[in-house]
């Protein structure tokens, strides 16, 4: 009978009926709730002005992923993924064009996607994201994929190439053991990915069969921003005063409800957070970002203390935005953003943080710290 | 001389035989062990192993909320040792303490610490997510510090004890002057209205058990044990009882009141348990109900002994039995302990009622020279039905 009391109570918890017997007990509890979560509140503040050198977990306080991912046993580390880019083997076809050949495999893989959760990973080369394939405006691409996994799969590349190669059903879907060739031109320029496209369209997307496809453009096609262009191309001294990084936004749902147990950068949640990515300072930073999020409509980017500007789809070479500090991408959207530290003198070498703006993604594992010094990164 | 040797032959015979009954006794033990050996030396259900990841289970027993965030008590009920890997709460991951550290046994237990500045009366949901990425949610509707064993939470709450439990009783009881001079009739009608009164309590016991039973981890088996509870306390209750002969009188008004008492006890727990789920938003007009509600349980105690002349400390002493399990009972359940715990009492509690019930049954039967036909008097089946309608009627005072 008393248990009906129970649930009046959670439906109208705002009631206190100023009952003579209750209202001893039920005051008593409430002053007490109060108190403690001053307390706690305070404890936090303590905990945060009192470390004498800055840690960058304080920084978010308590909340943040528990432990550390075994990287050695995942195979890839999401450091070393930021600049770890794949130019493939480059050879002269009889006609005088640049070749460049790719190796993709698919793999069926358990990785540690945050400490100690374990995950059945579809993968490209053992690796999620995938490698971050690079190449010039106008080379021949040839991509041998093989297929080791469990399950049909394909590479669908976005950019311009014949249905034949498209990577759907029909078009270079393989089955388990089988091998198949794409091969088209590098166009257009721009920050590009590629991912599976068997179907189940979704479910091969969000087990991990995604990566970044880099097209730098050929500053001899582009006389008017020849400047531009060629600090997009890698391999230039231009570009080697950029701090270039490949970041994807991707997300898992661990037990499979449909909604995302874990968001991240770069797969491991919270991963630049606890080991922050070193930029120098008088150097400007340009990240290759792509969403590839599953089961949300739209992911986002947002910089502290700073602001960007920024390429959609990397097909430009003058930016589409103009000094923002946050940018939208749907499923598949991507672009390029660049930055610099250099230029305010405000920006004091510290920590600054970027996350994605939809707070739960945030405070599910997508947050990281830049760690700008300065001299060398 | 032949006739003392041939028995003592068949004894002999006998315990040959005893010895021999002994060793076929230890047959079946040595195949068990010798089988259990071979499952695991040998792993012959290996072909069964298709690759699928273990069945996890987790059953939050425990929710404690104080200044240094929250703490819960979980308990493991997977198929293989489970591990802990993240704890979300409002969708955030947060730094935990895990004690014991590691990984958890099936039917294990482990305090999981997180340092959550939550917010006074609001909801929070904790999410737990295991190291195959599976998750477990706990929700705390709404957030109110757990109350400690402190004088200052213990006093109000046996205040409020003793409304709903000793109070009613004592009330119930003071119609006994008013009762003496019933005549047969009345009596019967009075003990059938007692009778209607514990199946109403039965029932309502029960559900409140079986919904206990339901939030305890799945190893308990819950139903189950709530069943095999009741069934024991009402068995162990009825040995007890008739020792020497059905009770009648005082016995029999005892246990009347031990069974009201256990059934109280179990409320107080749900009460106790509402203050630690901050959900004791008690108003004035609830209590009254209850009060009103609980007074036909002292009326019940009252009329075996109508025919008798006990003392007054007797009556009192009836109360308390029947009334004071309700403040032991809210002081356990404010400590937010494992809802089995809470299950098991009222599951023993149904079967103390159910005792009452069938003892209150067969004295109504003796009273009648044990004619069947007596019970189905016009005045005892109307004391039945208004014995039930009433607790009916005045629930409806206290169910919202």
């Amino acid at each position: 009978m008393m248990r009906r009391w129970l649930s009046f109570g959670l439906n109208r918890r705002g009631f206190i009926g100023a009952g003579l017997i209750a209202a001893g007990g039920a005051a008593v509890s409430a002053v007490r709730g109060q108190s403690d979560e001053r307390h706690l509140h305070q404890g936090h503040g303590v905990t945060a002005a009192g470390t004498s050198k800055p840690d960058h977990a304080t920084a978010h306080g308590a909340m943040i992923t528990v432990g550390e991912v075994d990287y050695a046993r995942n195979g890839f580390d999401p450091t070393a993924m930021l600049t770890d880019w794949e130019t493939g083997v480059v050879s002269t076809l009889p006609d005088g064009r640049r070749l460049r050949t790719f190796e993709l495999t698919a793999i069926d893989k358990e990785i540690e996607i945050a400490p100690g959760v374990m995950f059945a990973a579809w993968t490209f080369n053992g690796r999620v994201p995938g490698p971050a394939l690079r190449a010039m405006e106008g080379d021949r691409l040839r991509i041998v994929f093989r297929n080791n996994g469990s399950h049909p799969h394909s590479v669908h590349f976005h950019g311009i190439h014949a249905a034949r190669m498209d990577g759907v059903p029909g078009a270079g879907v393989i089955l388990p053991g089988d091998e198949f060739v794409y091969e088209f031109d590098a166009k257009p320029f721009g920050c590009h990915l590629y991912h599976c496209h068997a179907l189940p369209l979704a479910r091969h997307i969000h087990k991990g069969m995604y990566g970044l496809f880099v097209v730098d453009p050929d500053p001899a096609k582009h006389p008017e921003f020849t400047n531009v262009a060629r600090s997009r191309l890698l391999g230039t001294d231009e570009n080697a005063q950029w701090q270039e990084m490949a970041m994807i936004m991707n997300a898992f749902d661990t037990n499979f409800d449909g909604e995302n147990e874990f968001y991240a950068c770069n797969t491991i949640a919270h991963c630049y957070a606890k080991k922050p990515i070193r930029v120098a300072r008088n150097r400007p930073v340009r990240i290759y970002l792509v969403n590839v999020t599953e089961f949300d409509p739209i992911n986002s980017f947002h910089l502290h203390a700073n602001f960007f500007d920024y390429f959609d789809q990397g097909t430009t070479l003058t930016p589409t935005l103009k000094t923002v500090d946050l940018v939208i991408q749907c499923q598949a959207q991507r672009g390029i953003l660049e930055f610099s530290f250099a230029d305010h003198q405000d920006h004091e070498p510290g920590l600054y943080m970027f996350h994605a703006h939809q707070s739960e993604f945030t405070e599910l594992g997508w947050m990281g710290m830049f760690d700008v010094v300065e001299g060398e990164a | 001389m032949s006739e003392n040797a041939a028995i003592g032959t068949q004894r002999r015979a006998s315990r040959g035989g005893g010895q021999l009954h002994l060793l076929w006794a230890a047959l079946p033990l040595a195949v068990l062990l010798a089988a259990l050996w071979w499952l695991i030396a040998a792993n012959p259900l290996r072909s069964f192993n298709n690759g699928a990841p273990p069945v996890e289970n987790l059953t939050v027993e425990r929710t404690i909320l104080d200044r240094d965030g929250l703490r819960l008590l979980v308990r493991a009920g997977g198929s293989e040792p489970m591990t802990i890997a993240q704890v979300q709460i409002d969708s955030a991951y947060w730094q935990f303490e895990q004690t014991p550290a590691g990984e958890l046994e099936r039917g294990s237990t482990a305090w999981i610490a997180v340092p959550f500045p939550w917010v006074l009366g609001e909801t929070h949901r904790v999410t737990i997510v295991t190291r195959t990425g599976a998750t477990f949610e706990h929700e705390i509707p709404v957030a109110v510090a757990t109350p400690v064993a402190t004088s200052g939470n213990l006093i109000p709450q046996a205040i409020l004890g003793i409304f709903v439990g000793i109070l009613p009783v004592a009330i119930g009881l003071m119609f006994y002057p008013a009762l003496r001079g019933a005549g047969p009739a009345t009596m019967s009608f009075l003990l059938a209205m007692t009778i209607g009164l514990l199946a109403f309590l039965l029932v309502d016991t029960l559900e409140d058990a079986f919904e206990f039973a339901g939030r305890s981890a799945a190893l308990f088996q819950g139903s189950t044990m709530v069943v095999l509870a009741g069934v024991a306390a009402f068995l162990l209750l009825m040995g007890i009882s008739r020792r020497e002969g059905p009770p009648s009188g005082l016995a029999l008004a005892s246990y009347i009141a031990l069974g009201i008492g256990l059934h109280n006890l179990g409320e107080g727990l749900a009460i106790g348990a509402a203050f630690a789920a901050g959900a004791a938003g008690l108003g004035t007009f609830l209590v009254m109900g209850f009060t009103l509600h609980n007074i036909t349980e002292g009326i019940g105690i009252a009329a075996p002994l109508l025919r008798q002349r006990p003392s007054l400390w007797t009556f009192a002493a009836l109360a308390l039995l029947a009334g004071g399990p309700a403040i032991i009972g809210m002081w356990l359940g404010s400590l937010a302990y494992a809802p089995q715990w809470s299950a098991l009492a009222l599951a023993i509690g149904a079967g103390a009622i159910l005792q009452v019930i069938v003892e209150v049954g067969a004295y109504l039967l003796r009273s009648q020279d044990n004619r069947f036909a007596a019970l189905l008097t016009p005045s005892t089946l109307v004391g039945c039905g208004i014995g039930v309608a009433f607790m009916y009627a005045t629930a409806m005072l206290v169910k919202i």
